[in-house]
């Protein structure tokens, strides 16, 4: 679905992402593990277009997408949240929902100025899957509530719905758990599990190894922006690079 | 070089004085507050303004110029104290509209105490033209020179040397961890507006020999040192000076050699063009958003 | 129920339409008329802006140039050419959006004080060329300019010209108020609350400043068109600095985002400096602390914050005081 190949991003003189390729098959949840400044949000970043590789090709259903807009992203299918909350406040919660849903809908201006016929039904309708996809998240509770009203942990899955209500293929999470209790991490964990079930390719950057195990088809470690080891969650766990310096040698994450 | 050209060199110098320190006025406001203060003009006029009344009261000159530029203190310690320190979460646009209004309520009180006409003072050495290899300078526009290099050379040193000086840079870095490391950020604040109304304020004073001054002066030469701390970088103290002269040269170039009418628009058509090519000003640090 | 009434579009527009319904009956001579259309200009002119800052996030402090050059086109083109006063009102119209959008495409990139700086030039400049090109635009003392003529019909006098702004004030909501509910209107608000979260949603953050910048010019410019055949007369002043200031104004007082917020601004900014005249220096103290008081006590604009007051539920035991 995903093939990355070679990618380096240098900011002045540092290399954040130096020389990383890696393979995300459909349908799988890839994730994304390393210690912080390992490099992982400037990947995701890359990927979806926010910053241009140095160098290097990423290649999306078989198109080279490296340096492409995020908007010509999104219209390919591709959605992300983000570590440091990128939520509207200006706007309901709802709202931050249907946001995300923007392709689908004609957002034409002039449209909207003088209510093109059918614009509202679809309004409309779009309104009620932003509600569906609150509730599916887990923050139905807030279907009516202003996104700056809200708690930090409904927000992260606010950011959720946004990025499914594009309809993805490719949802991109950073860190979806940071910050969230030990219930919360586990419901996260098992939406993550069910958005993969029905076909959603999910990529995670995460730093909650149990999640991480639980969850994912493949794991990708990086480590000072290389790729150190990537391969199943029995792979890694027992690969002695990763032990050694992600791990810190000890057992303290089991 | 020909005379002409050094003639047009160093008025323009002289100009660019004077925007430098409405400049580091702006520019100091900002690093403190992250404010633009579109008062910063009213200081200029308000030195101006309370000198000349001074001196016309009787008051000796350079007791009148040292009372103006009190006065112009005073004023930025009321504005920081009772305009800005209120609205410290407001958004831009608002802060803009309350130094805006600040600025009116200035200005009112300007017209209302001395009236709508113009004022000057004497200049402080003489009228005589120096000659300068064919152009000529007045003593007034070396007193402008001086006493703004001097400015410079003070702030230089107590931003580089002292510790209230290094709180404040450390507060236009990072405020909370000014804070944390022991930085009183409200005394930071203040004093940032007193100095910069006290800078604008020597500016007014220096140049109302030659210029004059009335009650709306301040709106275009505030603009003006706007114009001038964005073409260095907002908060660059080298490029609100860099910024200043840049701007007084070309002013009065333009003038010179190519329109008198349209010297005005010059800072906005030059602001324009480096803010299209470069929209962090010409010395100013290349922004970074963290995503 | 009050948060039903409050949510919804109908009432404020109700209370719109027989305020200005009613006006004409009420206001006794021309002079009075003649405020009530100023303030209708300042409002569709302040709504126009608040698109472009309240909506979308893009200060500007130059609007007023988009508006003479609406005034200054169509009076150039009717006196010194003969055009027909429609024709050089979609002219002036066409002009302006072309100067907006080629503006708009570098200057939009911009952020915060550096935008406002830049749109502050642009007002500038239009009004320092409108002032220096005496032999088109009369200079400093400005120009003459003719009646508005559509279909034979000439509107003269106060009266038929206050049904023209009323008509065009009531029409510019209606639609203002369609744009913001719709889903383009939603892709400006959240690339003001986050230009990286609009475009990973696929919004094209460049492309949408750059059309709601050009839609706020070329309204403001149609409303300068037929504000100079309604004066008669046009000066520089129209595109000067404090024009553009007083439309901030209008729309940070009133409250950014928020259509009736404009409507209100427009009508404290309408009618202080009738209240004001006269006594010289202290309109302008007047003038200033309402403009910062406002802003200390209701940083979210006077419309906003009262909304949030009516709305929130715990204001009869007086703890809901806004913000």
């Amino acid at each position: 679905m995903l093939t990355v190949a070679n990618l380096s991003k240098a900011f002045g003189g540092v290399l954040a992402v130096q020389d990383v390729s890696f393979h995300i098959p459909a349908g799988c949840v890839y994730s994304v593990i390393g210690p912080n400044g390992a490099g992982k949000t400037t990947l995701f970043n890359l990927i979806s277009g926010l910053y241009t590789p140095t160098s290097g090709s990423i290649r999306f259903e078989d198109r080279e997408i490296a340096g492409m807009a995020p908007e010509r992203l999104a219209r390919r299918g591709m959605s992300r949240t983000f570590q440091n909350l990128q939520i509207c406040r200006n706007l309901s919660a709802i709202e931050n929902v249907m946001v995300g849903a923007h392709l689908t809908l004609n957002a034409n201006m002039f449209a909207g100025m003088f209510r093109w016929p059918g614009l509202g039904r679809a309004d409309r309708a779009c309104r009620a899957r932003a509600a569906d996809l609150m509730e599916r998240v887990g923050c139905g509770a807030f279907v009516r509530a202003d996104a700056a009203a809200m708690p930090y942990g409904a927000l992260k899955r606010l950011e959720i719905a946004r990025a499914l209500a594009s309809d993805p293929k490719i949802l991109f999470l950073d860190e979806p758990a940071a910050g969230l209790n030990h219930t919360e991490t586990h419901e996260i964990e098992t939406l993550v599990a069910d958005l993969a079930r029905s076909g959603l390719t999910v990529v995670v950057v995460e730093h909650d190894m149990k999640l991480v195990m639980n969850v994912s088809g493949r794991i990708l470690v990086l480590n000072y922006g290389r790729k150190l080891a990537e391969g199943t969650p029995d792979e890694i766990r027992t690969n002695p690079d990763v032990i050694a310096a992600y791990l810190g040698g000890d057992d303290e994450e089991e | 070089m020909s005379s002409e050209l050094l003639q047009f060199i160093l008025s323009g110098v002289t100009l660019g004085a004077t925007y430098t320190l409405a400049a580091l006025g702006f520019s100091m406001i900002y690093n403190a507050s992250g404010v633009i203060n579109f008062a910063q003009g009213e200081f200029i006029m308000v030195g101006g303004m309370a000198a000349s009344f001074l001196t016309a009261a009787g008051v000796p000159l350079p007791l009148a110029c040292v009372l103006g530029v009190m006065v112009a203190g005073v004023i930025g310690w009321l504005i920081e104290r009772f305009a800005i320190a209120p609205a410290r979460d407001a958004e831009v646009a608002s802060i803009i509209i309350i130094t805006i209004g600040v600025s009116m309520i200035v200005r009112g009180f300007t017209e209302i105490l001395l009236g709508k006409g113009a004022y000057a003072l004497p200049h402080f050495s003489g009228e005589a033209p120096i000659a300068l290899a064919g152009a000529t300078i007045l003593p007034q526009s070396l007193w402008v020179l001086a006493v703004c290099a001097l400015i410079v050379a003070g702030l230089g040193l107590f931003f580089g040397r002292t510790r209230i000086g290094k709180g404040v840079l450390a507060t236009s870095y990072n405020r909370l961890a000014a804070q944390l490391v022991g930085v009183d950020v409200r005394k930071v604040l203040t004093l940032s507006f007193v100095l910069s109304a006290a800078i604008g304020a020597v500016g007014g004073v220096l140049v109302t020999p030659i210029a004059t001054v009335s009650f709306d002066t301040g709106v275009m030469l505030g603009l003006k040192g706007f114009v001038a701390a964005t073409l260095g970088g907002l908060g660059s103290g080298p490029g609100a000076v860099f910024g200043g002269l840049f701007l007084g040269l070309i002013e009065a170039l333009t003038a010179g050699y190519i329109s008198s009418s349209y010297k005005d628009a010059v800072p906005f058509v030059l602001v324009f063009i480096v803010l299209v090519l470069r929209p962090q000003g010409l010395l100013g640090a290349k922004p970074t958003d963290r995503i | 129920m009050t948060s039903l009434f409050l949510n919804s579009r109908w009432p404020g527009l109700a209370l719109l339409t027989v305020v200005v319904m009613a006006l004409p009956a009420i206001l006794p001579n021309a002079f009075y008329v003649d405020v009530a259309i100023r303030i209708a200009i300042l409002a569709i002119n302040g709504i126009a802006l608040n698109l472009l800052m309240g909506y979308t996030g893009q200060i500007s402090l130059g609007h007023a140039g988009f508006f003479g050059l609406g005034a200054y086109g169509s009076a150039v083109l009717t006196s010194h050419f003969g055009v027909p006063a429609l024709l050089a009102l979609l002219a002036s119209a066409a002009f302006t959006a072309v100067i907006a959008y080629g503006v708009g495409r570098v200057i939009l990139r911009l952020r915060g004080h550096y935008l406002a700086m830049a749109t502050l030039g642009l007002g500038i400049i239009v009004s320092i060329v409108l002032t220096n090109e005496a032999a088109w635009t009369g200079g400093p003392d400005g120009m003459a300019v003719d009646g508005f003529t559509l279909f034979g019909f000439t509107p003269s006098g106060e009266r038929q010209w206050y049904w023209v702004f009323a008509v065009l004030l009531v029409g510019t909501v209606v639609l203002a108020q369609n744009l913001i509910d719709s889903p383009a209107g939603r892709a400006l608000q959240a690339l003001h609350g986050s230009e990286t979260a609009a475009a990973v949603a696929g919004i094209s953050v460049r492309q949408r400043k750059i059309a709601v910048f050009v839609l706020s010019a070329t309204v403001s410019a149609v409303l300068g068109s037929l504000t100079a055949h309604y004066s008669g007369y046009v000066n520089p002043g129209l595109a000067g600095f404090l024009q553009s200031v007083e439309l901030v104004i209008i729309v940070v007082l009133g409250g950014m985002a928020s259509i009736y917020g404009s409507v209100f601004g427009a009508v404290i900014m309408g009618v202080l400096p009738q209240v004001l005249a006269g006594y010289e220096g202290w309109d302008s103290v007047a003038f200033g602390v309402i403009m910062a008081a406002a802003m200390i006590f209701l940083p979210r604009g006077v419309v906003p914050s009262l909304t949030a007051w009516l709305r929130s539920p715990n204001r009869r035991r007086g703890e809901g005081a806004a913000c």
